[in-house]
């Protein structure tokens, strides 16, 4: 079942000599747990495709279909619900609110959608133990390394019964151990969870986590990896020699 | 990787047999580095024959011939793990070679050929990644060596990534030029006139 299909979704900004192409013709879906990386250079569309991809935007032409339903006609207020309830957002900065705690920030989302305080506590203490924050549910943000920054970000993108997650560059302000911690955990959150999830990058080695790995270059699907032989192929070689 | 090394390595936990050196090697190097029978006696013989090593001497090139390290194998290994590997001239890299190459082949798409091998490597990244994800929690040799070979590899898609801006730089300049630049997949393409000119002044 797709979580999120985009049909020949093409995007641009201005008009006549002005006009920018930022997404042309892109097609795109992401399966229930399955997790799919775009990579492309700094200007190739990424951020736009997600932002599309999370109804942030609306595509000049083509088809955005969230768990199977064309979003195109939806009121803001019907898109709005769909970002609060279907879609978690990771971002490269964590955006998490400075004033709140690890919980309250992961809780918020479901406040927000109505949920009571009490409910919208415990599902983010579960989501928060599920990536190993138990302990840090109390601290603040600035209280937190990045690492843990991100994790509390990712914990927010999952919590509740969010089936989509958009992330943006997710492992961009941390080092490589950190990074890719991240990247395994929304790979988790994919093959446990069920969730489906595109990250955009331009890191070859974050990219890898994905199951498929989608090229952008100048707004456009250039090429897409295929999927692999096993990783025991690699470890066999000359074994029996 | 100098498997001489590694066998010297090993021997300074005691002797051992050549077959359990191997498997002990390959363990080591998270199996990344798959060993045969013959490479590990072959090294034994040589380790012998410069005094590095000695054997027990019972038995031929079988499993039950044993080995211990020497006083000049330690003070060997030890000089090893202090030398620098290397690195001051760069490898003749056969995909460097391949993308500088292109640039002088008429009707060449050098961004789609850059893409093709783009493709392969991430592919063969995400193989490699696969095997953190599953045959590698808590196992230190496996997540250092996998991660050598994940750097190794990316560091040449990071290559590509700068060859291909420059080239499309030089491109836009009119320094360079191609058939399309838009459709990577066909490598054969009618010359432009440019390098129709650069072809014969290369013939």
């Amino acid at each position: 079942m797709s979580m999120l299909e985009l049909r020949a979704v093409s995007r641009s900004y201005g008009q006549g000599s002005a006009e920018v192409h930022a997404l042309r013709e892109v097609s795109l879906t992401a399966d229930e747990g399955a997790m799919v990386a775009v990579m492309g250079p700094s200007g190739s569309g990424k951020s736009t495709l997600l932002a599309i991809a999370g109804t942030l935007e609306d595509p000049t032409t083509g088809e955005v279909l969230i768990d199977g339903k064309p979003v195109r006609n939806e009121s803001r207020g019907a898109k709005a619900r769909l970002r609060r309830r279907v879609v978690g957002y990771v971002f490269q900065d964590f955006n998490l609110l400075p004033g709140l705690t690890a919980a309250e920030n992961v809780s918020l989302p479901l406040e927000l959608d109505g949920v009571s305080g009490r409910k919208a506590r415990i599902a983010a203490l579960k989501a928060l133990d599920r990536l190993g924050l138990a302990e840090r549910a109390s601290h603040y943000p600035d209280q937190m390394s990045g690492g843990e920054r991100q994790r509390v970000a990712i914990a927010r993108a999952m919590v509740g019964e969010r089936r989509l997650l958009l992330a943006d560059e997710p492992s961009g302000a941390l080092d490589s151990v950190n990074g890719e911690a991240v990247m395994r955990l929304v790979h988790e959150a994919c093959k446990n969870a069920g969730m489906a999830a595109v990250v955009v990058t331009h890191d070859a080695q974050l990219a890898s986590w994905a199951d498929r790995v989608m090229f952008l270059r100048d707004g456009r699907v250039i090429d897409q990896t295929v999927p692999a032989a096993g990783p025991e192929s690699l470890l066999t070689q000359d074994r029996n020699q | 990787m100098s498997v001489r090394h590694a066998m010297l390595a090993l021997l300074t936990e005691g002797p051992k047999y050549g077959l359990r050196l191997r498997e002990e090697f390959e363990a080591r190097t998270g199996e990344v580095w798959p060993l045969n029978v013959g490479q590990v006696y072959a090294t034994l013989r040589r380790l012998e024959r410069d005094g590095l090593v000695e054997s027990d001497g019972t038995g031929d090139e079988g499993a039950q011939k044993g080995f211990r390290i020497t006083a000049e194998g330690e003070q060997e290994l030890a000089r090893w793990l202090r030398t620098p590997p290397d690195l001051s001239s760069p490898p003749r890299d056969e995909l460097v070679m391949k993308v500088l190459v292109a640039l002088r082949v008429p009707g060449t798409d050098v961004p789609a050929m850059i893409q093709m091998h783009r493709r392969y490597l991430v592919e063969l990244m995400q193989q490699w990644t696969r095997i953190k994800e599953y045959d590698a929690r808590g196992d230190l040799n496996m997540l250092l060596a996998v991660d050598a070979e994940l750097f190794r590899l990316d560091s040449v898609v990071r290559w590509l990534d700068a060859a291909e801006a420059r080239v499309n730089r030089a491109a836009a300049d009119g320094t360079i030029a191609w058939a399309d630049q838009a459709s990577p997949g066909n490598q054969t393409r009618t010359p432009l006139p440019r390098q129709r000119r650069e072809a014969r002044r290369w013939r």
